[in-house]
């Protein structure tokens, strides 16, 4: 059995995603990271972005993450988000329409949040 | 029907309809109870997650913050009250109000001057009738708090504690709320959120004795830190809010409860002496027959003389 790490995505308010996995690659405020089994123990604060977690079945899950950390140790990886929202539960949509609203109003955060939910759910 | 007994039964007939929304305020508050329990316990592998980063970041680093380090003496400190909007919830306010007001005087023997945040509109109208001054106050959130709700209310907290106390900021940072301990027992209870005890927290994440890994900080673990600590605050406050609503509900089912049990009581013993009229009624008319009749009888018999 290749070595796996357990991965925990979990919101202000829920758990979002938890299993095993084989690679997490997340966006931190220096540049991306890819965390790996036998990673050295790691604590970095995240930028708003998609993370993607390959699982161990070979699948791809792929989430938005809005602000937060990630920390890693003894093969256990917790990504914390004040919201995160895995790309199936994106509603494209609304994201449209979000983004289109952000940048009339010229929220660039609103903008940033919404151009980063539209990529995790057309990447997937 | 005699006049005693229309208002015994008028009486019965309101209390019935009293019981009967009380019993309906008993189940909506119930029902409530268990979703608010769901919520808490939803919130909480965040808030363990959070907390064992804090402990890492603190306990791994030399790093000093302000939100870490105690000041040497002091001046001011900001409690933040967790009440609700609505009442019928028996002593559940002022059991939190109770506990802000023990605490505000403690630190006040301590010699800290003493600002006052509020959550709930029974808190704020509590301090507004005895004319405390209030720093902040929220309401509107607090039988379903949500964590924008959280940040809302950890924002101005975390902006007066990076203040310096000389410019009207704080040193210290306590929060009163009602603890949900179990369905019957809720307790309001005081803690220090900050600055942060390293030691306490790693108590409460039940860390304590477990060896933490070094960790590599990304970028730096001061800015960790930065990021990590305002995060910890709302998630904290979060939590109450969650605990206090939880705590909220489970007082008013206990409240509706009793009420909803006195008022059958009531309508038991109503219905005996609304019972007791009545055949003192149907006695005193068979008398007033019986005793007419007789007299009628006698003066029949006087005439046939």
């Amino acid at each position: 059995m290749a070595a796996e790490l357990h991965v925990a995505l979990v919101a202000a308010d829920r758990e979002v995603w938890s299993g095993q996995a084989t690679l997490v690659v997340a966006r931190t405020t220096s540049g991306d990271i890819g965390v790996m089994p036998g990673h050295q123990p790691l604590l970095g604060v995240l930028e708003s972005g998609p993370v993607t977690i390959r699982t161990s079945e070979g699948g791809t899950v792929i989430a938005a993450v809005h602000g937060g950390f990630i920390s890693f140790a003894d093969d256990k990886l917790s990504l914390l988000a004040e919201i995160a929202e895995l790309s199936d539960e994106i509603d494209v949509q609304r994201a449209e329409r979000a983004l289109e609203r952000a940048k009339s109003e010229e929220d660039a955060s609103a903008e940033r949040r919404a151009e980063v939910r539209l990529r995790a759910a057309t990447t997937r | 029907m005699g006049a005693q007994l229309r208002v015994y039964k008028r009486r019965i007939k309101s209390v019935t309809a009293t019981k009967k929304i009380t019993k309906a305020m008993e189940m909506i508050a119930a029902s409530r109870v268990v979703k608010a329990q769901r919520k808490v316990a939803a919130s909480t592998p965040y808030a363990t997650e959070l907390t064992r980063a804090v402990t890492a970041v603190g306990t791994g680093s030399n790093t000093k913050h302000p939100l870490t380090t105690e000041a040497e003496t002091a001046t001011r400190s900001a409690v933040l009250l967790l009440t609700s909007d609505r009442g019928l919830a028996g002593a559940f306010n002022s059991n939190a109000i109770k506990a802000a007001e023990q605490l505000t005087a403690r630190l006040e023997a301590e010699g800290k001057e003493v600002d006052t945040y509020i959550v709930g509109r029974r808190g704020l109208a509590h301090y507004n009738f005895r004319e405390r001054k209030v720093s902040e106050s929220w309401s509107g959130f607090t039988d379903e708090p949500t964590y924008a709700d959280a940040k809302k209310v950890a924002v101005p907290l975390i902006e007066a504690i990076e203040k310096e106390t000389a410019d009207g900021g704080v040193d210290e940072l306590h929060i009163v709320y009602t603890e949900f301990v179990s369905m019957m027992t809720q307790t309001a209870v005081d803690s220090r959120l900050l600055p942060l005890r390293l030691e306490e927290v790693a108590e409460e994440s039940h860390t304590k004795g477990e060896i933490l890994p070094l960790y590599d900080f990304e970028p730096s673990a001061e800015d960790v830190l930065d990021a990590l600590l305002p995060r910890y605050v709302e998630s904290r406050i979060y939590n109450a809010l969650l605990q206090s609503a939880a705590s909220k509900h489970a007082a008013t089912r206990r409240a509706m409860k009793s009420a909803t049990d006195n008022a059958g009581d009531l309508i038991t013993s109503l219905s005996r002496l609304a019972n007791a009229a009545r055949q003192a009624e149907i006695t005193q008319e068979i008398s007033e027959i019986v005793g007419g009749s007789a007299a009628l009888a006698d003066a029949t018999a006087g005439s046939d003389r």
